[in-house]
């Protein structure tokens, strides 16, 4: 039984270990309704492994992952996404054969448990339920500014607008806590705009907690309330923008010691490939 | 005790059988992730060719051990060369497209082999095209005539099994107070062996052999990196090839019956024998190979007989469920 | 009238074509017939097949043994009510009522089947599925070959001659209706998405694994019921009839119609059936020629005679408009 102002996701202590490999360690996070937090570190720093462990992609090595006060550990991605955790990738995974209205249709259908049969017997409760489908559909498409691509194949749709289709199928399965895997990835400075204030309106819009993975910082500074700093799968940072960007510990993880020597290169850089 | 010998010499003399077939399945699909259908085809196919040279070089009536080398590297030649063509011809258009293509096409493939094969020769198909014609009242041209005469006599070479000549005479041994071992089983053994450490030694000491095992971890970086990839490819099919033209030859020694679906069974066991090792890995082959064919002979001697090919299935099975990426294989986790 | 729409609509497919088949019966020569039944049976193999490895995008190479199961277990059931005759009907339509039966029982056999195979294969991938489901095909196969009851090799004879072109017409028309309107519907969206990409599908609240099993055991009761349909009109089951190669030919029907096509699948196990009876009479070369089309068909049109459109896509719009857009 979780109570109001509980955390909607929380990671205790998460890690992840791959073989010999530890990607992610000691991992804390209390997500709480309405927040929106983002996740920043250098590449391979282990944040899409964090949202990985997550959403139940993969079983945590150690720790502990709850969705509004429930226990997730071990469970399939499609049970964690019920409770309310939807995703983007990190390379859009969209269906690509489907259109875009078809694409956002399969994320509402989520926790229905009709089977065959109603398709079969074309029930009024089959063809209802269709018919509350496409709305809602057509509600979210509406949302991200994507109803006149309805019937476009999603492979056919332009990269930004990729994008946003995957969030509005994630938007689509109805969620307490959307996790946002670096939106912003390919766009340029002004589609980054508008994908900021597009985050900011459908947390207003939808009361839900967002965790965004970025690379840029202008970007997950200008967004988030507060920001974790992952390295090497540790956490070295965890606080307000302003403050997280002045943190040491975090320029050097993006920048190197500081450090730099400056000499030329001296002959092949690397050798001959 | 001397039985359980006796089915320890068998089962490692069958086992190093499947281990030479194996190892082709389990380079291919490590450097293709391609499950090579095929490949008991070619198997049988260079058993043939073995036939076809042995029987041109007379080797039934006047052995001699300069012809049986013959035969053997004759057969590799053409076993190697077939793997390349099916590599360059059926699989290598489809590189890019879904692992499913070539999968089926690999199907198609064996079955063109082992149906092909079933086929009655090419010079009896072209008299009973001429009869054709004729029961269409039509005559056939001389130089129709003469060129069906050229067309070959016994290829392709029907269903009817052929026999195989005995490259050298056969000398059984007892040993060890009733083990039964002949001169093949041994010469079968040591030239398997001698093979499987050379294709070790290519693999794990050459620099050809670390570009393939690089191709196997990730081919497009490697092709980045410089190294020929369609080259590899090509050279691992025909490495593979060879090796089940070693194994082919030294089971007809001791097995000489050949026929066009001899490549079926071994090839499905030698399959299993590669995914219980761990499909992709070369020790894995062999460990599998060898425990195969143990596991095999010691069914057939102490259980039925009759569930011999069972246990392949049942192996394979198995280790499907439990363990896919079998004994010696590593767990791949797929990056989302 | 809002009740018996409710009827109607669902059952209007077989409502109109039954009377055509029954016409169709009487009009066809005994050869066709059995034309007619060898194309009905395909086709109800490569739409079924269509359901797992278009649909779902699983990749089952191991059809052929649901068909065993479904013809073995019908088999039984009608030559062990071969002297029965239901109280108060005539011989005709007791006979119907017990191949009804005998159907109803193989598809749920063929169904049993599925599930026991598909549920431990259906967590694995690409490969390793294809292999398993040809795997489990053989050891079915091996099974009814070492079972006494089911006649071992030489099968069971004599069974009677159920299948005509009315009872082969209307499981035609079950399987293309099941298909058709699993593929419009909201699960057949999720299996679509399943095929598209398992691990967005699974994280947008799709259950994977227990779509992937209802596929596959929905695909296995129909091709139970070709099996059925068969066995009863070539009288006759043998455990040879099930081969890997008879699987294979099913996968090559669905291949070269296109994966995920439904038309393609009718249209592609139609030429086929009519090409492997013409060629009867070159019995060696069937096989042969099939393997170079299926080579050929790989190398230069892997998406198939249709990719994944219907005939129905080509209908203009304003004539769907016209229909009250629901009819199956």
């Amino acid at each position: 039984m979780s109570a109001v102002g509980d955390p909607v996701l929380e990671a205790r202590g998460v890690a992840m270990k791959f073989g010999g490999l530890t990607a992610l360690s000691g991992f804390d996070l209390a997500l709480r309704s309405g927040e929106l937090v983002g996740l920043i570190g250098p590449n391979g720093a282990g944040k899409t492994t964090a949202f990985n462990a997550l959403t139940g992609v993969y079983a945590p090595s150690q720790g502990e992952v709850r969705v509004a006060g429930q226990r997730v550990n071990g469970m399939r991605p499609h049970q964690i996404c019920e409770l309310g955790v939807a995703r983007t990738f990190q390379n859009v995974r969209l269906f690509k054969e489907l259109t875009a209205f078809d694409n956002v249709r399969i994320a509402c259908h989520a926790g229905s448990k009709s089977g065959f049969t109603s398709a079969w017997l074309l029930t009024p409760r089959h063809d209802a339920e269709e018919a509350r489908i496409g709305q809602r559909a057509e509600e979210f498409l509406a949302v991200m500014e994507l109803g006149h691509r309805k019937d476009e194949l999603a492979r056919n749709l332009p990269y930004g607008e990729q994008r946003r289709l995957e969030i509005a199928r994630a938007l689509a399965t109805g969620p307490k806590i959307l996790c946002l895997d670096e939106p912003g990835a390919g766009m340029n400075a002004s589609e980054k705009m508008a994908l900021l204030a597009l985050i900011r309106r459908i947390r207003d819009q939808f009361s839900i907690a967002i965790l965004v993975i970025e690379h840029d910082m202008r970007l997950v500074l200008g967004v988030s309330e507060r920001v974790m700093v992952l390295d090497h799968g540790v956490t070295i940072a965890h606080g307000r923008p302003e403050e997280v960007r002045r943190d040491p510990k975090v320029i050097e993880a993006y920048l190197g010691d500081g450090k730099l020597k400056l000499r030329p290169p001296r002959g092949a850089e690397g050798g001959g490939a | 005790m001397t039985e359980f010998l006796q089915h320890l010499v068998n089962g490692v003399s069958l086992g190093t059988i499947y281990a030479l077939i194996a190892l082709g399945y389990t380079m291919v699909y490590g450097v293709l992730k391609l499950i090579n259908f095929a490949h008991g085809d070619v198997y049988m196919a260079a058993a043939y060719a073995g036939f076809y040279i042995a029987t041109a070089l007379d080797v039934r009536t006047h052995p001699t051990v300069g012809k049986a080398v013959a035969v053997f590297v004759g057969s590799m030649v053409f076993a190697g060369a077939l793997g390349w063509a099916i590599e360059r011809f059926a699989y290598r258009p489809l590189r890019n497209r879904p692992r499913l293509a070539t999968l089926i096409t690999a199907i198609g493939v064996s079955f063109l082999l082992e149906y092909g094969f079933q086929l009655p020769s090419l010079q009896s198909q072209g008299r009973t095209f001429e009869e054709m014609l004729r029961g269409w009242g039509w005559t056939v041209p001389g130089w129709l005539d003469a060129a069906v005469g050229f067309l070959p006599a016994s290829f392709p070479p029907g269903p009817t099994p052929r026999f195989f000549p005995e490259p050298f005479v056969r000398v059984d041994w007892t040993v060890l107070g009733g083990v039964h071992v002949s001169n093949y089983d041994v010469v079968s053994f040591l030239v398997a062996v001698a093979f499987m450490l050379g294709l070790q030694w290519i693999i794990y000491r050459t620099r050809f052999g670390m570009a393939m095992r690089a191709v196997s971890f990730d081919s497009k970086v490697a092709g980045l990196m410089g190294i020929p990839v369609n080259r590899v490819i090509s050279t691992t099919f025909i490495l593979g090839s060879v090796l089940a033209a070693v194994a082919a030859l030294l089971v007809a020694g001791s097995r000489p019956r050949i026929d066009p679906i001899m490549g079926l069974m071994p090839g499905l066991k030698a399959f299993v024998a590669a995914v219980f090792g761990g499909i992709g890995n070369v020790p894995g082959a062999m460990l599998g190979g060898i425990v195969l064919g143990l596991a095999e002979e010691m069914v057939a001697g102490y259980a039925l007989s009759s569930f011999r090919d069972g246990i392949a299935f049942a192996i394979l099975i198995l280790m499907l469920l439990v363990r896919p990426e079998g004994l010696l294989g590593r767990v791949t986790v797929e990056k989302v | 009238m809002g009740r018996a729409r409710l009827v109607l609509r669902p059952a209007a497919p077989f409502l109109v074509s039954l009377p055509l088949l029954w016409l169709l019966q009487g009009a066809l020569p005994q050869y066709y017939s059995f034309v007619f039944v060898n194309i009905a049976v395909n086709v109800i193999l490569a739409v079924s097949l269509n359901v797992v490895n278009g649909f779902t995008g699983q990749f089952s190479i191991g059809h052929a043994a649901f068909m065993a199961v479904g013809a073995y277990t019908a088999a039984l059931v009608t030559t062990g009510m071969q002297d029965l005759q239901i109280a108060g009907l005539p011989l005709t339509a007791s006979d119907a009522v017990v191949f009804f039966l005998a159907i109803m029982a193989g598809m749920a056999a063929a169904s049993l089947a599925g599930l026991l195979v598909g549920i431990p294969s259906l967590r694995l991938r690409g490969d390793y599925l294809a292999i398993v489901t040809l795997g489990f095909g053989e050891i079915i196969r091996v099974i009814i070959e070492n079972t006494k009851v089911l006649g071992q090799a030489t099968g069971i004879s004599g069974l009677p001659p159920y299948t005509n072109v009315v009872w082969a017409g209307v499981g035609v028309v079950a399987t293309v209706v099941m298909a058709r309107r699993l593929l419009l519907s909201t699960q057949g969206r999720a299996l679509l998405a399943i095929r598209e990409d398992e691990v967005a599908a699974e994280a947008m609240g799709v259950d994977t694994v227990g779509w992937k099993v209802r596929a596959f055991v929905i695909s296995a009761a129909f091709a139970g019921l070709a099996g059925v349909l068969l066995v009863h009109k070539i009288q006759l089951v043998t455990p040879r009839m099930f081969t890997f190669v008879k699987s294979m030919e099913v996968v090559v029907m669905v291949v070269l119609g296109g994966m995920g096509s439904i038309t393609g699948s009718i249209v592609a196990a139609t030429l086929l059936t009519v090409a492997l009876e013409s060629l009867q009479a070159a019995d060696q070369y069937r096989m042969v020629i099939f393997s170079l089309l299926l080579i050929v068909l790989m190398l230069t049109r892997p998406s198939g005679l249709f990719g994944t459109r219907e005939i129905w896509d080509a209908v203009p719009r304003w004539m769907r408009r016209r229909s009250d857009g629901g009819t199956p």
